[in-house]
């Protein structure tokens, strides 16, 4: 599998290249940000019609990521839909491809700034998961270790290429938004001082993850 | 009928007090006063702005005009703050009771909110500023008695989008006050025809009135102890002779082509600047303080030199400036001929110009161009149908001010030169696209932006969508710049802007020059770049990518032409001998065919394809061609492009150029290379932006949350993939092809050599090819091995940092 393999609290863990964070020894994967229906929120916010096709994209990749790994366990890690609202106006192609892709594993949505309420999906459905030694919640907690999150989709440049990157320290792991229609925070970014150590690793997606010291 | 009778005497008296009499020009201007469309094309300083206005004065003399009469657009905020202080001066002399006002985007709001409900006579203004004064619903109210439109500079402004935006605007205001009348103010044209179609009503006929052009300008090229250097574009070696030439004149404008080479050569020119005369920098990047502050001390004469790019172009009083330099070949005979017509603001005295070629080879272009000048043969290119992203933006404009019908809309829009021939079924996918987003996949109909109403008009479905309309309108496209102020407590000064590309290589400590001071990169705060000043120490250069400008197709034709010679008597010495020499050893290229050399050079294979066809296409064909050889097992490493040439260096010689120029063969690799390119993404990203998808400004907008917006190469990758037959791919195609690729030249260029190649195996690198290895701009040949590059720098710097044994 194309991946960069770390270790936090004892876990075994791999950064993949498409944005997603594999553990394999609970054969779950877990992705952060999905923000499905961004166009829709879009539209209806008075903004212009983007093109509405990020949630077919989204999920292809993520059907993509859940085959490659086999993983019987899926935890999105909040924001999977743009808003509540977007989540209610999804097209119904795409709800049934959601509904088909969760009857054969075991789903959970984590609770983000952006979807505050459960999807009417069905799945699991938490503010925030133990699982193991690991605690995943959308947004970071400084005090806490351990500690799986997303929220702040960063990102991190290496020469002159700027790509999603998951940020990694010996306390937490931050990952990189998933979903097709989202942006960046650079690794630089003041938000990032207080949550990860000196050493910390950005390890950028991209046909092969790429590891560096995150640029601060 | 007396020839001064044409004036109402209070007019006319005025004249006579000054002791002036009207010129010709002016004259045939108020003959022509109720003709529909008249454009007048005058040098600069032949009263060509009162020429304009006389009319429009005679006609308000007697104070019985009630509401706007007038309406001037400029491409400059400056210029119409400049003519608003110009034309008061005689106004008021006359004791005529005329009320002028102007309008741009640095007016505040309450004038502006006051010009709307009591405009003046005459109201001075720009076209972004006109495009949302017709974006209100009371427009017609605003309007209402407009007699004429006077659009100055007009021949800049029909090259850009502005300009086609203005004339859809125009198209409007027609339809408000049917009796509008036009005059267009030009400088020397090529084609004067095309600029008049483009400014009347179509089918309008539009007089062309040509002011006496003046005696011809006295250009030459500057003569220097030094040679110039080989390659590069800084023209170092000339400030010595042009530090003379400051010193023996008033007031010099030097111009450069683009604002990185402007700031290096300030730079240089104040280190050379002994007796400290007073010299300024003027670029588009600047403070716009700054650049008010260089203009107002120009205008006062308190400056001996400004060195400046295109910003400093149109219009701008410029005083007792009597010497233009230019610094670098001008690449383009019309432009220089523009500029240069602007030094020497007394009418009938010659403008005095010196070209100062930065390197050898300009050498041969700045004398090509010095011909063409002579011969009065200037460059231009037609510039194609109105683009529809611009049309996009008007129809969302149009649907602010109201509920419109799409029919009256396009008989409105096909009114306007640009856009008359422009099928309904291409205005109806524009409609489509500003109603749903246009989409093969319709989604979330009922947030559509557009709506048809039962009476068959289409309104805004949100009307406060109009705010955010208004918000982003406009044509002029920025690169994502950030701003730099120097480092205080509180409030550090502005200094201008740059690239946000170059601001994220800049680490704290480093250095490089802005508005003519090296100062120091402290940090990024809130997307501002904050540095302090840092004297001394020499800087990394600032990157502005700007617009390079590629020889035109004309300039390159006179450039081969010369090269038939046998002997080069006009030219210096050093690049006569440097051509005598390419001759003795290689050949000279020629226009009916493809010169190719093939050489080892530092252990490699290289190849010099002397296309002649212009930076951006030359620069398209490198890509091309090493994407060609790939494919060929010619295992290409890189090339580097000029105007005239490209040179491909790689691991195997090239023996047999024909297959590579199979013109079906390019063009299929252009629209396979074409689609992933950020050339394309870039283009796609600005009519994107024009054509109201992407919005720069959003109400409410956080300063520092940029996870929120994601970049515009997403959407062009989600289009690409979903809905690759989508209006705003087929139109980021067209402008991709038309500009940076320039792919147009490239089949100029392989139709004017009709399979006539001539590939030269020499032994070594030839003299007209040797500059090329200097250049700076090397492109490697990127693929598979990109991501190779990215690994092994990884492993570096873990390697470095200590990390890689870290426990994992």
């Amino acid at each position: 599998m194309n991946g960069f393999d770390f270790t936090l609290a004892g876990a075994r863990l791999t950064a993949l290249g498409s944005g997603a964070l594999w553990w394999a020894e609970q054969r779950t994967l877990c992705v952060s940000d999905l923000h499905l229906g961004k166009s829709e929120r879009h539209a209806r916010r008075g903004g212009s019609a983007l093109p509405p096709y990020e949630t077919r994209d989204t999920l292809d990749r993520l059907e993509t990521a859940l085959e490659i790994t086999g993983a019987h366990t899926l935890i999105c890690l909040g924001d999977s839909f743009d808003d509540d609202a977007a989540c209610r106006a999804l097209p119904q192609a795409d709800l049934n491809r959601i509904t088909c892709l969760m009857q054969t594993r075991r789903w959970i949505w984590i609770e983000g700034n952006h979807d505050p309420a459960p999807p009417a999906l069905g799945g699991e459905h938490a503010a925030a998961l133990t699982l193991g030694p690991l605690t995943f919640r959308h947004i970071a907690d400084p005090q806490s270790s351990a500690e799986i999150s997303g929220h702040y989709h960063p990102k991190a440049r290496l020469r002159s290429t700027s790509r999603p990157a998951f940020l990694v320290d010996a306390a937490r792991v931050i990952l990189p938004a998933f979903g097709t229609y989202t942006g960046g925070l650079r690794s630089s970014d003041p938000a990032f001082a207080p949550l990860m150590a000196a050493d910390a690793l950005a390890i950028l997606t991209g046909p092969r993850p790429l590891p560096v010291p995150m640029p601060r | 009928m007396g020839r001064m009778s044409i004036l109402p005497p209070v007019i006319e008296n005025w004249f006579a007090s000054k002791g002036w009499s009207i010129h010709p020009h002016q004259h045939a201007m108020l003959e022509r006063a109720s003709q529909p469309c008249t454009l007048l094309i005058a040098p600069t300083g032949g009263g060509k702005t009162m020429a304009g206005f006389l009319p429009t004065l005679a006609e308000l003399a007697d104070g019985s005009h009630e509401g706007l009469h007038t309406l001037y657009i400029s491409p400059l905020k400056a210029l119409a703050a400049d003519i608003k202080r110009n034309l008061r001066t005689p106004v008021e002399e006359m004791g005529l009771p005329v009320r002028i006002d102007d309008r741009t985007g640095d007016t505040p709001s309450s004038r502006k909110k006051r010009q709307r409900a009591d405009p003046p006579h005459i109201l001075l203004t720009t076209p972004e500023s006109l495009a949302l004064l017709t974006s209100y619903e009371d427009a017609a109210r605003t309007f209402k008695g407009l007699k004429r439109v006077v659009v100055d500079e007009i021949h800049a402004l029909a090259e850009s989008k502005r300009g086609d935006q203005l004339m859809l605007a125009l198209a409007r205001l027609q339809t408000l006050c049917p009796d509008l009348r036009r005059i267009g103010l030009s400088a020397t044209v090529d084609d004067p025809q095309a600029i008049a179609s483009y400014l009347a009503r179509h089918p309008d006929p539009c007089d062309i009135v040509q002011a006496d052009p003046g005696p011809a300008p006295d250009i030459r090229m500057l003569e220097t102890a030094e040679p110039p250097p080989w390659a590069g574009g800084g023209a170092a070696y000339a400030i010595p002779a042009v530090m003379a030439q400051i010193k023996a004149h008033n007031t010099t404008l030097i111009f450069h082509n683009t604002r990185a080479q402007a700031e290096i050569f300030f730079h240089n020119l104040w280190l050379a600047n002994e007796d400290a005369l007073p010299i300024g920098i003027h670029h588009g990047s600047l403070d716009r303080v700054q650049r008010e502050r260089v203009e107002a001390a120009m205008v006062r004469g308190e400056l001996r030199a400004i060195v400046c790019t295109g910003s400093l172009d149109l219009g701008i009083d410029w005083g007792d400036v009597d010497l233009v330099i230019q610094i670098g070949a001008p690449k383009n005979v019309k432009r220089l001929v523009q500029r240069i017509g602007r030094a020497n603001h007394r009418y009938n005295a010659p403008s005095k110009a010196l070209l100062v070629p930065a390197n050898r080879f300009e050498v041969v272009e700045c004398r090509a161009a010095l011909e063409a000048v002579r011969a009065n043969d200037l460059d231009g290119a037609p510039r194609g149908p109105g683009p529809r992203d611009v049309l996009c933006q008007h129809i969302l404009i149009a649907a602010c001010a109201g509920p419109f019908d799409a029919d009256q809309l396009y008989a409105e829009i096909t009114q306007a030169g640009a856009y008359a021939s422009l099928p309904r079924a291409e205005f109806d996918a524009c409609l489509e696209f500003c109603a749903t987003g246009g989409y093969a996949l319709k989604a979330y109909d009922q947030w559509q932006r557009l709506r048809k109403r039962p009476d068959g008009k289409w309104q805004l479905r949100d009307p406060r969508a109009a705010a955010r309309i208004r918000m982003n309108l406009g044509t002029i496209q920025d690169t994502d710049l950030v701003k730099v102020r120097l480092k205080r407590t509180r409030g550090g000064k502005p200094l201008g802007e740059i690239e946000e590309a170059f601001a994220a290589t800049l680490t704290p400590g480093d250095t490089f020059l802005i508005g003519g001071q090296t100062v120091r990169y402290e940090g990024l705060r809130e997307m501002t770049v904050e540095v302090s000043r840092n004297p001394g120490k020499k800087p990394k250069i600032a990157v502005f990518s700007g617009t390079k400008f590629a020889t035109s197709t004309q300039l390159s034709a006179r450039i081969l032409e010369m090269f038939k010679q046998d002997s080069w008597p006009s030219l210096p010495r050093h690049t006569a001998e440097w051509l005598e020499l390419q001759r003795e050893v290689s050949e000279l290229p020629r226009a009916g065919s493809l010169l190719i050399e093939s050489f080892p050079h530092d252990g490699r294979a290289h190849a010099c394809v002397y296309g002649f066809a212009g930076r951006n296409a030359q620069q398209t064909l490198g890509l091309l061609l090493t994407k060609r050889m790939e494919e060929l097992g010619l295992d290409p490493l890189g090339f580097v492009s000029t105007d005239y040439a490209t040179l491909i260096w790689g691991l195997e010689e090239l023996t047999d150029p024909a297959p590579l120029f199979d013109i079906g063969a390019l063009r299929e690799g252009l629209e396979g290379w074409l689609a992933g390119n950020a050339v394309m993404k870039r283009a796609f990203r600005g009519a994107a932006t024009i054509a109201g998808l992407i919005e720069r400004n959003t109400p409410g907008q956080r300063k520092n949350g940029r996870q929120a917006t994601f970049s515009s190469d997403i959407l062009y990758d989600t289009l690409r993939k979903y809905d690759p037959d989508h209006l705003l791919m087929d139109i980021t195609r067209e402008e991709a092809l038309r500009g940076l690729v320039d792919f147009g030249r490239i089949e100029e260029m392989i139709a004017r050599i009709d399979g006539r190649i001539t590939l030269l195996q020499l032994q070594r690198i030839s003299p007209l090819a040797a500059p090329l290895l200097l250049e700076a701009g090397k492109v490697p040949v990127k693929g598979a091995a990109e991501e190779k590059l990215l690994l092994r720098e990884t492993e570096a710097l873990m390697q470095q940092s200590g990390l890689s044994a870290l426990p994992q």
